[in-house]
């Protein structure tokens, strides 16, 4: 109850990566093949045909995890073998190498092979890193809930600008606010807020599109506006204005933080599967060239 | 004063098909509607709604057609029926009384005049007349009590009165393309659900609605100036308030049919509001010549009631013909060792058991049409210990027994009965039953039971008595036996606690000791002028036994998580029972010894304690098989959902990011299997079961799309579904893109049926939950509300 992946029933998988790498390394270290150790001795056939066997396998857990009817084990000791296995193959594909590499089809698989579990190395640890801190960021609401929240902000903004020009500004900072985007938007937790500002707030910027990142534009020319009046009725609705933008930006913060730990705790997955399918292409080539063109 | 020989009142299907049929025998008779419409109840589903034709076995006998279909195509098909059976329907007829006899009956309608009538026939259902507006104005034309379709309104000024779910609804629908405002009597919208709650205090503070509190409607008056259709006088604490406006809609609920239906002369066996009116097998009431069939007399099933109209009618005319359902009991009683007719059996059945005394034929016919009556092979398991089943046996003939062990065998002969214990608890069979020689049995479900219980009192009194003896025999005496305990039972009583109550507090005197029957609580100690939850009691459990045992002073505050009934124990009973046992004492001082560790664990960790209260405040307490997501643990993949989704038709039961979270544990909307579960409570087809491992089910053939569960659902894990259409199988969809993969989902054309869905905690997949199995990180957990204490302790571990 309540394990993660790595402790999953008291790290069982551990303890079997640890022992085929035990079994592999002392086999390595026993075995004086005739020159140098390499993939083409007993020794080698043996530990590439078991890495080969491991790659596929890993690769089954894709197929697992879709597989919900399936009474075989749980997806989540499918995981956890699968990261510690994973780790495992990092060794039995080395001592399989014999450590000789060169600019060959061979290298590749080796290279896709170890990206692939350095990526996966990234995933785990984004995986017991982020949950945390996405649930701090959101303190118990939803993105959902965090979106509607928005909506409700922006409403009253609307209800309160009193003039025309306050009005144009809302309307202007509430239509140029952007949440999510592209990938590199949603990684970096920066939206490409713009917005223009009307001729008697800044005629200096002839009501060209600027940037608005991080709301700061909309309350900086708020906060200008205040300056200016001095009271009336246009002041009480800058000032709730003021309040309302500073509340949205908290807001925006802490839904571009989630959407930016959803991204982060996504991406890798973005490399690590389709490089995955890269070595097994790669580890079939390898095999073909190992037996008809040695 | 016109005279008829029939009057039919009320234009349900059961009123229609009574009145269709009297038409079609060319009888003098008239059908009396309230409302300027038939079938009220069937007018308010929504639109297009797929309504069914359950039970399917039952053949339909009525004038009338009745297939399933669309609301508006069954609908149509009465409306034909009646025009070419020239029913005499008189709309726009409310009844406000009945005064004469058998033979010369004189019916009082609101408008003033009289109808009279020989014979009545009562089909006026459950729901009730829509409470009117207490002001001058009332039945003016744009003063309405329901609404259909708030699409239909455009650019009004609408007033809603009511402060119930049903105003809010009416109000927030209404509010995107009206100016709405709402007329709440107090100064809170205590009645609503939460959802709603949160929507009209929302709607009210974003200005989409007005709201006038404490504000009572003093007159509707006509505005002269055009400005609005009407001027609403409201009177609120500063005085008078007029509002234009151009419609009201008033939702102050229905006032339940039983008053009027009592002023009639109906008698009803008790106060229970499920109490059902005593009626003959052919359906007449207490007053001869009044007859009462469809729901109100506890027949809620659309093909039921137009059955029972037609038969009613015959049986006006003195034709004593057999009920429709006549075929379905010669099916029932095949393979049964009595070579007698239905009649007969029926009667040798009601004679059988004590327990059936005060049972009604009608009622009984009913009861034994739910029930299953079978011969069972010597040795056969009639119910298992540890399994979820919750149905009740009465043995007819011969015997069945359960095996005690050190005492030997004990015996259920004829009339005996067994099963009261999960069917009052809802927990698990605390005993397996086997079948002896010859034996015959009456199985009931759980949903005719309850049924009886509610409107049979001696039921009730002698399952209780039961239930008490062999509680207390099972829990504290086992080797005693049953006739020694016979003063003990006597002097038990049966305490009911509303949730959150407190049933004893710290500190107070007291020396009764309480064995939890329904419900379960939780054990609170003041620490550091905080309260600490430490421990959760479900059924089964006992408490108050340091108070016995001790100085006569509580150490703890129990509390009722849910409604909770308890056995209570005086501490001469207790004591009683200990002489009699000589091992309870020994057993008691173990189990004290037992709780005391875990409460001071839990004592350890107030924010353990926090954590038990934010789960039991979420209802978790009358859960038994719970979904928790670990939020240190959950990456957000939704892979729960699709596994739930792929593995029941298409539809998730469950929403993973929705739902409360505290210390990191998050309840998502999902079921939880309640003891008592509160969406069995009114589902007329009976279409929801409990499986032998716990899991609440909705049996998907059954389920007539009512909505009535999802309603009733108080943690809205409910939800009414189209079923998508069929989907390519992975290899296929990953060769050619085609269809939806896995967790999308698409309709076919012209798919309407919805049917209720739920979580069923894939009873059938021998893995268990697809969603704890699905998912990758281990977040995904189920837990039965006794793992808390466990939950906190590897949350907070000491």
């Amino acid at each position: 109850m309540y394990q993660s992946i790595l402790n999953f029933k008291r790290a069982r998988y551990l303890w079997v990566a640890l022992a085929l790498s035990i079994v592999s390394i002392a086999a390595y270290w026993w075995h004086q093949p005739v020159g140098l150790p390499n993939g083409g001795t007993w020794l080698g056939y043996t530990l590439g045909t078991v890495g080969a066997m491991l790659i596929v396998w890993l690769l089954l857990l894709g197929m697992r995890k879709r597989s919900y009817r399936s009474n075989m084990g749980t997806v989540q000791g499918w995981t956890s073998a699968h990261v510690y296995l994973g780790t495992a193959l990092l060794l039995v594909g080395t001592l399989h190498a014999g450590f000789q590499f060169g600019a060959n089809v061979h290298t590749l698989a080796y290279v896709l092979m170890v990206v692939v579990i350095v990526s996966g190395f990234f995933g785990i640890f984004v995986y017991m890193r982020y949950p945390n801190l996405m649930t701090y960021n959101r303190s118990g609401d939803t993105l959902d809930g965090l979106l509607e929240k928005i909506h409700k902000v922006d409403d009253r903004s609307r209800r309160i600008a009193n003039t025309p020009n306050l009005s144009r500004l809302v309307e202007s900072a509430i239509d140029g606010c952007q949440i999510g985007g592209s990938w590199w938007q949603q990684l970096s937790g920066s939206g490409r807020s713009i917005m223009s500002v009307p001729f008697a707030m800044d005629p200096d910027a002839q009501e060209k599109a600027q940037s608005n990142k991080d709301h700061k534009l909309v309350i900086d020319v708020l906060a200008n506006r205040l300056s200016q009046l001095g009271g009336g009725e246009e002041a009480g609705a800058v000032t709730s204005l003021l309040a309302n933008f500073a509340a949205k930006q908290t807001l925006l913060r802490r839904i571009r933080r989630d959407v930016q730990i959803r991204a982060i705790l996504k991406i890798w997955l973005y490399f690590h599967v389709p490089l995955s399918f890269g070595l097994l292409a790669a580890l079939i080539a390898h095999v073909v060239v190992v037996f008809f063109y040695w | 004063m016109e005279r008829f020989d029939i009057a039919v009142i009320g234009s349900g299907p059961g009123g229609m098909s009574a009145a269709a049929h009297a038409a079609e025998l060319g009888l003098s008779h008239v059908l009396l509607e309230g409302s300027p419409k038939h079938s009220n109840t069937i007018q308010k589903y929504q639109k297009g709604k797929h309504v069914m034709a359950t039970p399917t076995k039952l053949p339909l006998r009525s004038p009338l057609d009745f297939a399933e279909g669309t609301r508006e195509y069954i609908l149509d098909k009465w409306e034909e029926g009646m025009t070419s059976t020239n029913t005499n329907i008189q709309y726009g007829s409310e009844v406000t009384g009945i005064d004469g006899a058998k033979g010369d009956f004189t019916i009082t309608l609101a408008n003033g005049s009289k109808v009279g009538a020989k014979s009545i026939i009562l089909g006026i259902g459950v729901q009730g007349n829509p409470r009117k507006l207490p002001c001058p104005g009332a039945e003016l034309e744009h003063v309405q009590y329901q609404l259909d379709d708030p699409d239909e309104y455009n650019g009004e000024r609408i007033a809603i009165v009511g402060a119930g779910d049903a105003a809010i609804e009416n109000a927030v629908g209404l509010a995107g393309q009206n100016k709405v405002c709402i007329i709440n009597r107090r100064d809170e919208f205590a009645r609503a659900k939460q959802g709603n709650l949160d929507l009209i205090t929302s709607s009210i503070s974003d200005g989409k609605i007005e709201c006038f509190y404490e504000a009572n409607p003093a007159r509707i008056e006509e505005n002269p100036s055009d400005e609005s259709r009407y001027v609403f006088v409201l009177s609120t604490p500063t005085g008078e308030v007029p509002v234009p406006i151009d419609r009201i809609i008033a939702r102050l609920g229905a006032i339940p049919p039983r008053k009027l239906v009592e002023s009639f002369g109906i008698e009803f066996p008790n106060d229970s509001p499920a109490a059902l009116p005593e009626l003959s097998s052919q359906y007449e009431s207490n007053v001869p010549g009044m007859y009462v069939i469809g729901a109100l007399g506890g027949y809620p099933l659309i093909k039921q009631a137009m059955n029972q109209g037609y038969e009613v009618v015959e049986y006006i005319q003195g034709n004593d013909i057999e009920p429709a359902d006549h075929p379905l009991f010669v099916e029932a009683f095949d393979g049964l060792p009595y070579d007698k007719s239905v009649d007969e059996i029926l009667e040798y059945l009601q004679n059988s058991s004590p327990i059936y005394n005060g049972i009604n034929p009608l009622n009984f016919r009913e009861f034994i049409l739910d029930s299953k009556v079978s011969k069972r092979a010597p040795g056969d398991e009639l119910c298992v210990n540890g399994e979820f089943t919750n149905s009740f046996f009465v043995v007819i003939d011969g015997n069945a027994f359960v095996k005690l062990p050190g005492v030997g065998e004990f015996h259920f002969n004829r009339g005996d009965f067994f099963g009261e214990q999960s069917l009052i608890s809802g927990r698990r069979r605390t005993a397996t039953v086997y079948a002896g020689d010859d034996c015959v049995v009456v199985e009931t479900p759980r949903r005719s039971m309850v049924k009886l219980i509610n409107s049979v009192d001696s039921v009730k009194r002698v399952l209780d008595e039961a239930f008490i003896l062999r509680a207390l025999h099972s829990k504290f005496t086992p080797n005693t036996a049953h006739a020694e305990l016979a003063e003990v039972v006597a002097n038990t009583e049966l305490r009911t606690f509303d949730a959150n109550q407190d049933i004893y507090t710290e500190g107070e005197e007291g020396d009764e000791v309480h064995l939890i029957r329904i419900g379960s609580v939780t054990s609170v100690k003041q620490s550091n002028n905080k309260e600490v939850i430490t421990s959760y009691m479900p059924v089964g459990h006992y408490f108050g036994e340091t108070g016995v045992l001790g100085h006569g002073v509580r150490t703890d505050t129990v509390r009722a998580n849910v409604r909770t009934e308890t056995i209570c124990l005086s501490k001469d009973s207790f004591v009683t029972l200990m002489d009699k046992e000589p091992g309870l004492q020994n057993e008691i001082q173990s189990h004290i010894r037992d709780r005391l560790t875990v409460e001071a664990r839990m004592e350890a960790q107030p924010k353990g304690g926090e954590l038990m209260s934010f789960l039991m405040g979420e209802g978790l307490g009358e859960g038994t098989d719970v979904l928790l997501i670990d939020e240190t643990l959950c990456v957000g993949c939704d892979n729960c959902e699709k596994a739930c989704a792929e593995t029941h038709d298409g539809n998730s039961r469950l929403n993973r990011e929705a739902g409360a979270s505290f210390a990191d544990v998050h309840v998502p909307i999902s079921c939880r299997h309640c003891e008592h579960p509160h969406c069995m409570k009114d589902c007329p087809p009976d279409a929801i079961h409990r499986a032998s491992d716990g899991e609440v089910f909705i049996d998907q053939e059954a389920c007539i799309g009512c909505g009535n569960c999802v309603r009733n659902c108080p943690y809205d894990v409910i939800s009414l579904q189209k079923n998508p259409a069929p989907k390519p199988t992975l290899l296929h969809w990953l060769m050619t893109g085609k269809g939806p993969g896995p967790g999308g989902k698409e309709y076919a054309d012209g798919e309407t049926i919805k049917k209720a869905v739920k979580c069923d905690a894939c009873k059938d997949n021998a893995g268990g939950a697809a969603c704890v199995r699905a998912c990758p990180t281990g977040a995904a957990m189920r837990l039965n509300p006794k793992e808390f204490v466990d939950l906190v302790g590897s949350r907070f571990g000491s």
